[in-house]
């Protein structure tokens, strides 16, 4: 009758055939396998020690001998990785905790991180210099060095998806059902996927709580160091081979349950984690002290905590808005007028920080009530055109009030510019200030002021969705008829998500300003190749993961750094926007960082199999949305 | 399942005699078709009211009129003395909760924060206090936890707390469905078809559950298909066919009634030989329904879910 009864069918149907098979992709005798495995790792690292090319012309010096440079270090760390965990798939005594689930899946993303990078850089070197000629003997054994490592890894006995049964029919092929050679390619791919989601590891949460502590704060550390070693590559063909060895890594990683151990830990100690992040983050400016990386973090954040508090009214409340950057205008707007730059209709007025902070945040409540008040009665798709609407409104308007078209409060397209740097209890941002051996430029300054309003709208975002009030907005995100029904005044939530979203756009709205210099109305659109734009936070929230925390502020790392190292990229950014978010949406729908719910919500199949419950089910109440 | 409901201080427990909901000339029209004709009909307090009807009868966009998701196009719904605003929102607020033909859970979050939603017209906390987390939060928040799990425990859905509610069986979704309602501390509980799809051992649970929350003092008004349970359950049952209502009255008196068989099994051929009159009329309406009792009043699905929009 309902929808319901057939779901839970559907998942008892799914839930019968989620065995597991351990099958090699290249069929030879398991000694063979691992010892190609551990060569080809060896080979790897050896050819680190060489030089690879005879020119100093490629990006990083890797003509070198006994000293890995550029791209080498890429390889060294994806095959030292990819060894020792190899190492612990195979029960070395000693070595066994790097691989807590043993499944030989993380040894063969492993060598595919490894195989990806090596791979990269000698046809990169090819290619850049004109040749094979290029590459010296060291260029050539890592080619087959990671060739080995990576058929080595394809012959280990790989946990995946189990047969196909014979005889089945494919009805989703349609018409492609007769051409047998396209059904075989099928069922291939099929048999081919991986499976190891489900697979048990120990329970980190009986280790000793202040080793518990300690890994953690290593495990920060050492994200500290990764982050920054990726934003120091000068060169765009360094960072390919790191996203390589990060993504895939990170994959392989979660493969062999190690990510998920560390979950255990964050989740037990979730008020110490949460503390060492936060520290990490205040070290960032120390640990990169250099004032471009500076900057990058700065407008990171930014984009960030816009998206955090664009993710309380689309991934918590359910309002798809398409205008919401307005808000982030709003906010600078404000803060310039205020500011006492000259440009402004007020030059002689100048708000200290926190009044400053409080009129942006203002401005923007009452413009997202004024908007908010009209438009959300609308549901679903009309909701999304009417805010896509009232965003571009925003910037005409702000375009036009410039004392031609309409009263001169904006100065139009030029902006309002000179905007002066804050001034926090007397501690000049736009001064450089040594504390110790470290020099804090002006963008440091910035950082660690915006990492304080990350922190406030974080807190914000964590409480307001564990209460009354964030039940609320789920409820109505779930099924708006039922919660009215159940005594919600939908109107006026769904107005208080709004609001709050807005005042959060509008806080960060007033740092951006200040760190800008200066306000003009381009950014404030809905797309397009600058980053503070509607369709960048969106895709920033979705990307990331809908309803939690650390999605947005992740999405909106990557969005940003990722076009920012890697420049040949600029003229596609959109377009590989696109991409992503399409190749998100397909494989992973609840975006990189899932929400407990959500993962649920998308994975019911794999996840029910019978006994083996996942952890966010029954274990832990998912009470935070962001956990 | 436990037989004991928590006790909990209603608010000015209605006496069991008196009129707790009085709808009077409901019309519902939506453009040419008139889906509920001048249906009147008062609840008493302490009173379990059914409503019947086949399918199509206009049973569920009644309810709906009475609890606000239709504005009546004529007509009053009053409920102990005051007249109702057409907003879901107040009707929950002022005390009559209900649930959902076709289950309509928050499927993604926890079964207890469903019930803890349920309980959002009975706590006042908002945004400010949820950021601020004073210890009046604290209080609020662990009072609300206290009595949704009471409602789970007296449901029997204790043990599942955190589990997602769409991963419950289809049972406990019914049951989850009445625990919310009752999270808001209602005096009326509307419910329409507790028991579609459920076997025979799950409906005289449901049976049990209900006279349980009867006992509590909360008036039920219940809508079903399943003959046995209306005329077991309910003190008194309202025929309605047509968009009207036929009949009302205690189970025999509706049992017999030759109008409400007609409308379940139609009219006798002229002629027909009347060889069974006494044993017909008894199990008619029994049977009747019973042939199809999953086979929901899709019309009024339809439009529903137009207006939802």
């Amino acid at each position: 009758m309902t929808d319901i009864p057939l779901a839970t069918a559907e998942a008892a149907v799914a839930g019968t055939d989620t065995g597991r098979r351990a099958a090699p992709y290249l069929p030879m005798p398991r000694t063979a396998a691992r010892a190609a495995t551990l060569a080809g790792a060896v080979i790897s690292i050896a050819s680190t020690f060489m030089s690879w090319t005879y020119t100093t012309d490629f990006p990083g010096d890797l003509t070198v001998s006994g000293y890995p440079g550029g791209l080498q270090i890429m390889t060294l760390i994806a095959a030292i990785l990819t060894g020792v965990v190899a190492l612990g798939a195979f029960g070395t005594p000693g070595l066994r905790w790097l691989n807590p689930s043993r499944s030989p899946n993380s040894v063969l993303l492993l060598a595919l991180a490894t195989l990806g990078t090596t791979w990269y850089t000698v046809i990169d070197i090819a290619a850049k210099l004109g040749g094979f000629a290029n590459l010296d003997p060291g260029g050539f054994v890592a080619f087959i060095g990671a060739l080995v490592l990576f058929a080595g890894a394809l012959g280990l006995p790989i946990d995946r998806r189990p047969q196909e049964p014979a005889g089945a029919e494919y009805y989703e092929l349609g018409r492609f059902e007769k051409y047998a050679a396209v059904v075989r390619t099928y069922v291939w791919l099929r048999e081919a996927r991986l499976h190891h989601s489900d697979l048990r590891v120990a329970d980190a949460r009986k280790l000793n709580p202040w080793l518990q502590r300690l890994v953690i704060v290593v495990v920060y550390a050492l994200g500290l160091k990764i982050l920054t070693f990726g934003l120091a590559t000068d060169y765009s063909d360094i960072f390919i081979g790191y996203l390589i060895v990060v993504a895939v890594g990170f994959w392989g990683l979660g493969a062999s349950g190690l990510l998920k151990q560390f979950q255990q830990l964050t989740h037990r100690n979730r008020r110490f984690s949460a503390t060492v992040g936060v520290i990490a983050a205040i070290a960032y400016p120390f640990v990169q002290n250099n004032e471009h990386w500076a900057n990058l973090g700065v407008s990171v954040l930014i984009v960030g905590t816009v998206a955090l508090g664009l993710n309380i009214v689309v991934g918590l409340t359910g309002l798809l808005d398409l205008g919401y950057v307005a808000f982030l205008g709003v906010g600078a707007y404000a803060a310039a007028l205020v500011s006492g730059s000259q440009f402004s209709i007020w030059s002689g007025v100048q708000f200290p920080f926190w009044a400053a902070a409080i009129t942006g945040m203002v401005a923007a409540c009452v413009f997202g009530v004024l908007i908010g008040a009209p438009t959300l009665r609308l549901r679903g798709d009309y909701l999304a055109i009417v805010t896509l609407g009232f965003g571009e409104i925003f910037r005409i308007v702000v375009r036009n009030l410039d004392g031609v078209s309409g009263p001169k409060i904006t100065n139009g397209p030029n902006g309002i510019a000179q905007i002066p740097d804050l001034s926090v209890f007397g501690y000049n941002l736009g001064d450089n200030h040594s504390m110790g051996s470290f020099t804090l430029g002006r963008f440091a300054n910035y950082y660690l002021l915006m990492l304080l309003i990350t922190v406030i709208v974080v807190l914000v975002f964590t409480r307001a969705a564990d209460s009354r009030i964030g039940r609320s907005w789920i409820a109505i995100r779930e099924d708006e008829t039922a919660a009215t029904a159940m005594g919600i005044n939908g109107f006026r939530v769904k107005l208080v998500a709004f609001a709050l979203g807005a005042s959060l756009a509008g806080l960060a709205g007033t740092v951006f300003a200040h760190v800008t210099n200066s306000v003009v109305p381009d950014p404030y659109q809905f797309s397009g190749p600058v980053p503070p734009n509607s369709a960048f936070l969106l895709a920033a929230v979705v990307l990331g993961g809908m309803g939690t925390v650390s999605g947005p502020i992740l999405g909106a790392a990557l969005l940003y750094v990722i076009p920012e190292k890697l420049d040949f990229l600029s003229k596609y950014e959109l377009f590989a926007f696109g991409l992503a978010l399409v190749l998100i949406m397909r494989f992973r729908p609840e975006g990189i960082i899932p929400n407990r719910r959500r993962q649920l919500e998308f994975h019911e199949d794999e996840e029910l199999a019978p006994g083996n419950r996942p952890m966010g089910d029954d274990t832990v109440p998912a009470a935070t949305a962001g956990a | 399942m436990t037989t004991t409901i928590p006790q909990q201080p209603t608010p000015a427990s209605a006496g069991p005699k008196q009129a707790l909901l009085e709808a009077s000339g409901v019309i519902m029209r939506f453009g040419g078709l008139t889906a509920v004709r001048d249906v009147s009909l008062t609840v008493n307090g302490g009173e379990i009211v059914g409503l019947i009807g086949p399918n199509g009868a206009g049973k569920t966009t009644f309810f709906n009129c009475l609890t606000g998701l239709y504005v009546p196009t004529e007509g009053t719904v009053s409920y102990r003395g005051t007249v109702l605003p057409p907003k879901p929102h107040l009707v929950t607020q002022a005390g009559i909760a209900r649930t959902f033909q076709n289950i309509r859970l928050f499927a993604n979050m926890t079964v207890l924060e469903n019930v803890l939603v349920g309980r959002h017209t009975r706590t006042r906390e908002g945004l400010f206090s949820a950021i601020v987390r004073g210890p009046g939060f604290h209080r609020a928040e662990r009072a609300s936890r206290e009595r949704a799990m009471e409602l789970l425990e007296f449901t029997g859905l204790a043990a599942k707390a955190d589990h997602l509610a769409r991963n419950l069986p289809y049972g406990e979704q019914r049951k989850l469905e009445i625990a919310r309602a009752l999270a808001s501390e209602p005096g009326l509980l509307l419910l329409d078809e507790p028991t579609a799809g459920m076997n025979p051992q799950e409906t005289r649970a449901t049976e049990e559950l209900v006279f349980a929350i009867r006992d509590q003092g909360i008036a039920v008004l219940v809508i079903e298909h399943d003959m046995r349970f209306i005329f077991n359950l309910c003190d008194r049952v309202a025929v309605l066919v047509q968009g009207e209502k036929l009949v009302e009255g205690s189970s025999e008196v509706v049992q017999n009634d030759e109008r409400v068989i007609a409308a379940y099994l139609g009219e006798p051929f002229e002629g027909t030989p009347q060889s069974a009159p006494e044993a017909a009329p008894a199990d008619a309406p029994e049977s009747a329904p019973a042939g199809a009792p999953d086979d929901d009043e899709a019309p009024e699905n339809d439009e529903q879910q137009e207006n939802d929009k």
